[in-house]
Formats: C-alpha cells, structure tokens, sequence
C-alpha cells in the first residue's frame, strides 16, 4: 500500500448519486407457508431483491435478529424459529443471479414443508405481501477527483448514496463490483491495496449507517496512514 | 415561491429539496389537476392543501378541484367508506343513482381543467366515476385510495371496481391494502407538513393560552386524542381506558374533533361520547372548526402523551402530527399506525382500553421513557413522513407514468 503512488489524478471524476426507492404492489400475498412457497416461484425476480436488499433503505431503530423480509415473516408472523433461522442464513452474495437465489429460498421453503405436519399459518393481519420497488436516482453534485478524497467525502453522503454505490452498484455494473472498488481500479494504482479490503466490507450485515462509518473509517486509515508513512 | 422551498430546505435538510427540483425539471409546465369532495375537515384536505403549493413552487401547474353533492351523495359515500373498511353496507340503488348522477355532474363542470390535465389524480371514491364521463383525456389518471381496504366489503367494492379499473394507476397506503386491480399499484404512505399551522412551532405562551381557553389544570398529566367523532377511532375506548388510568393516577382527558362535510354519522358518535363523558370534570370534549389548525397543534404540544385509538385507520396522520411534536403516540394496532407507532420505539400499540391504560401509566410513571421515545418519535417523523418524501414519491410516479415503467429513474444526471 503506499498512497503516495495517487499523483496522478484519475482521468474522471468520481460523481457522487443519491437514490431512494418508490414501492409497488406485486398483487401477490401469503397466510401460510404453502401459499409463500406459490407465491416465491412466480413473484418478479424484482421483489426477490427487494425483500433482501431494499429493507435496508427503511427506517428500523434495532439491527434485526433476523437478515431479510423473509425470515422476519417467518419468525414474527409464522412463529417458526428454525425456519427464519435457516432463511436468514441466506447470503444473496454466494448467488449469481436472483434466479438462483429464488430457487435457495424455495428449497429451504420446501424443507420446512416436507418437515411440518401441519403447514404454518399467520393470523389474518400478518400476510406476506411481496413488494417490489422502483429506483429513483439523484445526482448530488459531489465530484470526487482523487480517491483520497473518499475518506473526507463518505462520511458527509447520505444512506441513500451508500446504498446506490455500494449495493445497488454491483447488480448494475459488468463487473458486479461496488463503484467504489470501479472507480479506484480503473483509474488508480490504489486498486491493489484497496479492493480487498473494500471487498471485506459486507454491507447485508448492517445498516447503511454502520457501512458507512465502516468505509469512512476504511479510507481514512488507509490514506492517512499512508501520508504519515 | 422560492421561498416556498427555502423555508422548507431550513426544516426537511438541503439535499431533500434538491431532489424535488430534480425529479421536478422534466415535468416543469406539467398540468396536474387534484380532486377530491371536500376542502375542509380531514387528512385528505390537509394534505392538497400543503402538497398542491409546493407541486407548483417547483414549476408545476397544480390545482385542487373540489366536487360537491347533496346530502344524500355524501351518505352514499360514507356507505363506501364504512364499506371499504369491512362494515357491511347495504347501499340502496336509488343512493347509487345519487351518486353517479352527482359525478356526472361534476364531470360536466370540471370537464376543461381534466381533459387537458397532463395528470388526473382522484382522491377517494367520492369522484371514482369522473374518469367515466371524460372519455378524451390527455394524460394518465390516477386513483389515489386514503382508507384502509385490507379488508373491504365485497359487494361495494365490487361496485366501486368498476370506476377504478379505468385509471392508469392507484396508490394505496400500504401494501395490505392493495387490490387485483389491472394497472400499477404504487405504495405511498401520505405526510405532514411541518410548515403548516398544525404543525410548526408554537410559542410556550400560545399553548399556555390555549390550555386556559379550556379550563385544562397545568398540574394534571394531559391525555390527548384528535380525530373526528367516527366509531373507528374508538373514542369510547378511550374514555374507558382514561377511567381505568384515573382510578390509580390522576389524569385529565381532552378529546378534540371536528367534523368533516362529507361524514353525516359524526354527530351520533358526538352524542354517545358526551353521554359516557357526562359528570366527569376532567373528560374535556372539544368540538373545534376545521380550521382550528393552530389550537389542535398547542394542544399536540400541551398533552403529556397521545392516543389514537383506532379499531380501523387509514393512515393516521394525528398520530404522525403528534410525533412530530416529540408526543409518544399508543395508538391501535391496526392500520397505518402500525407503519408509524413502531412499539416501544416510538410509542406502544394496543388492541384494547385495557391496553391502553396500561401503556398510559406506564409512561405517566416513567418520566425519562416518555421523553425518550418522544425523541425517537420526532426523528422518525423527520426522516420518514414528511410532506417533502411523499411529493418526491407522487413525481417519481409521474415520471414512471410519462417516460416508461423501467426499474429506476435517472434524474439530474
């Protein structure tokens, strides 16, 4: 690692965008864990997405038990506690498309069912309502020359922006890779020392506060680290 | 104008209104025509009365159009709104004909502002049939639903199915209350206006005022709900939860409503809660004009906590307007209270006046909770349900109506 080699400016500025996100009805709902199951294998694979990633944009207080919309149902709306823990040990990352990651959630489903004698039930005001959403995006004005410039710049972007460059960014690029990891690749001898550690950042386990705050911290130690050096 | 959005960059933060002149500069000259069929009284009201400015600070031509019937129109859609929220209503054909007559009517008179409209939004089924009656349109209509239809009756859906299938696309508060219907559902819970005068700061002496203009004591905690006299809202609940709190803690209840013109049953409601009230010196009934905005807000501020206890709700904007003012709200588990009273975070969320008394005694006795989970309450207020967040979400939606329905929108890029 040595920040030193940064001289060069990269040949384009990194633009900072925000983004937010409007929700649809699907017209899809379950009571029960065979209707969930139906529901799973002919939703959009757009909600699929959704009920893992786009929660995090929603405002929740606690880090919850439990890692997607899923395993919450199942939990809180089911009361089946090995079920939410098997759905929640999902990692949407180990999946190369929401094909695949469909078909893990509808196996884990289907083993539950195979298991139960009887098949789960939610109360009437507890259904799963799949929900998929539409992406709006901003532009901040934020130009970013240097990849120095991240540690002082991350800190100020809001939850939206994290959410628009580090997750929603690796479903939109060729590389599948988060923007900032992009950017400082393509243009910056910083790639080597970075990427892994960018890469080691999980943003599925945590709010996009703490993700934040995790890459506020991770550039800031990297280049000021660096220039003490 | 510009100072329309200045002065709400000082409270909604800079970035929030950046974003409105960004989804708002392809629709810049856009004609967007508002109905619904009452301007006074209720949420609906109030929101067009702070969204319909602000759409046109940002260059857009708005406007609010008001139906109006007789009478017998506004029992027929009273029928439709106990029906909606799962009464079962027998609504005789003659009150029908009331009231597909009245929206003819109407059609007739708005016919120029909703044929050249770029964007028709309907409020409610009161107007539903409009979009019948004005078959050469211009621009997408859209039906925006404020009840909550979890659970409608089916016969009067059915019914109303018959207008709503005809628009382009429909909002609904939350997800629940989607319907199979043929066209894009969006999901848009409505907002406060921190600017208006329900809800902008007060000085200590206006609210001191206020609690004198109704003999309230300043040393008894103040238990609050506002809303209109209708048998959802449970006011009756709330009494018998009041009681059950003033037999081990002393107490004052104020409850404050007003009626809205298009709901006939309110005063039968009126009239119930006063006889339960009757001989209790500290149960202050308050029948306020709607517009007594400012007095409703210092009393927000004057109450020690709030209810909004609520056997049905669309959305509860009281209760958002309460935690805006740092009030925990314990409000019925129903609705959109639930999208709002996240319990123990931002308030507690009940199912019975027991309940209720329950929650009441436990944050008169803990101080320190009460001021906590107000604390909470106004920031999830701020970051959540703020009229800036629900305008942002109405041009998206407009934008995904005019330019195509793909995944994401770019905009100011």
């Amino acid at each position: 690692m040595d920040p030193d080699h940064t001289h060069s400016p990269p040949p384009s500025p990194f633009a900072a965008r925000d983004c937010a996100l409007i929700s649809l009805a699907t017209g899809l709902a379950a009571e029960n864990l065979r209707e969930f199951r139906d529901a799973l294998l002919k939703v959009h694979e757009g909600s699929i997405y959704h009920h893992f990633w786009g929660r995090l944009l929603h405002a929740r207080f606690d880090e919850p038990e439990y890692l997607n919309d899923f395993a919450s149902w199942a939990y809180h709306a089911l009361h089946e506690k090995a079920l939410a823990e098997r759905l929640s040990l999902i990692y949407p990352g180990d999946h190369p498309d929401l094909e695949s990651l469909r078909h893990e959630v509808v196996e884990i489903v289907e083993q539950r069912l195979d298991e139960s004698e009887q098949v789960p039930w939610a109360k009437a005001d507890q259904l799963f309502y799949f929900v998929r959403a539409r992406l709006v995006v901003f532009d901040t004005g934020i130009r970013v020359s240097e990849p120095r410039e991240l540690a002082e710049v991350i800190p100020r972007l809001s939850t939206g922006s994290v959410y628009y460059h580090f997750i929603d960014a690796r479903r939109r690029t060729s590389e599948g890779c988060d923007d900032f990891t992009a950017w400082i690749c393509a243009h910056s001898p910083d790639c080597p020392g970075l990427r892994d550690k960018l890469a080691a950042i999980d943003p599925y386990f945590s709010s996009l506060k703490e993700t934040r705050r995790r890459l506020g911290e991770l550039f800031n130690a990297y280049y000021r680290e660096g220039a003490t050096r | 104008m510009t100072d329309l959005l200045d002065r709400y960059t000082e409270v909604a933060g800079r970035d929030v209104v950046e974003h409105l002149r960004q989804l708002a500069a392809p629709l810049s000259g856009a004609r967007v025509v508002h109905v619904n069929s009452t301007r006074e009284g209720g949420g609906v009201a109030e929101i067009l009365r702070e969204l319909v400015p602000l759409m046109q600070a940002l260059d857009i031509k708005a406007s609010w159009e008001v139906i109006s019937g007789s009478p017998d129109f506004y029992e027929c859609t009273k029928g439709f709104h106990n029906a909606l929220q799962g009464i079962t209503v027998t609504i005789p054909d003659a009150l029908l004909q009331v009231y597909e007559e009245t929206n003819r009517q109407n059609a007739e008179y708005l016919r120029p502002a909703l044929e050249e409209a770029d964007f028709v939004f309907i409020h409610d089924p009161q107007p539903a049939p409009l979009i019948a009656h004005i078959p050469d349109h211009a621009g997408p209509w859209i039906w925006r639903c404020h009840i909550d239809v979890r659970r409608p009756y089916r016969r009067v859906w059915r019914y109303l199915k018959r207008w709503v299938s005809q628009y382009d696309a429909s909002i609904f508060s939350l997800p629940e209350y989607a319907q199979p219907l043929p066209h894009p559902q969006y999901l848009i819970p409505p907002s406060i206006d921190p600017l208006s005068e329900k809800n902008r700061d007060l000085p200590a002496e206006e609210v001191t005022a206020v609690r004198e203009r109704f003999g309230l004591d300043p040393a008894l905690p103040l238990i609050l709900q506002v809303s209109r006299f209708d048998r959802f809202k449970d006011p009756l609940g709330v009494i018998q939860a009041y009681k059950l709190v003033k037999k081990l803690s002393p107490v004052q209840l104020v409850l404050a409503g007003g009626g809205a013109s298009d709901d006939p049953e309110g005063e039968v409601v009126l009239n119930q809660v006063l006889q339960a009230a009757a001989g209790d010196p500290n149960i202050h009934v308050l029948l306020l004009p709607s517009d007594a905005h400012r007095t409703i807000n210092a009393l927000q501020r004057a109450a020690d906590l709030v209810l909004q206890k609520s056997i049905r709700e669309g959305f509860g904007l009281t209760v958002t307007e309460a935690m805006w003012k740092n009030k925990p709200v314990i409000g019925g588990d129903t609705g959109g209270i639930r999208l709002q009273v996240i319990d123990h975070y931002t308030g507690f969320l009940v199912r019975t006046p027991e309940g209720a008394a329950l929650r009441i005694r436990y944050l008169l006795h803990q101080r320190d909770q009460l001021e906590q989970i107000g604390e909470r309450a106004h920031r999830f207020v701020w970051e959540n349900f703020l009229i800036t967040r629900q305008l942002r979400e109405y041009l998206t939606l407009m934008l995904g109506l005019r330019f195509g329905e793909a995944d994401r929108i770019e905009v100011g890029v």
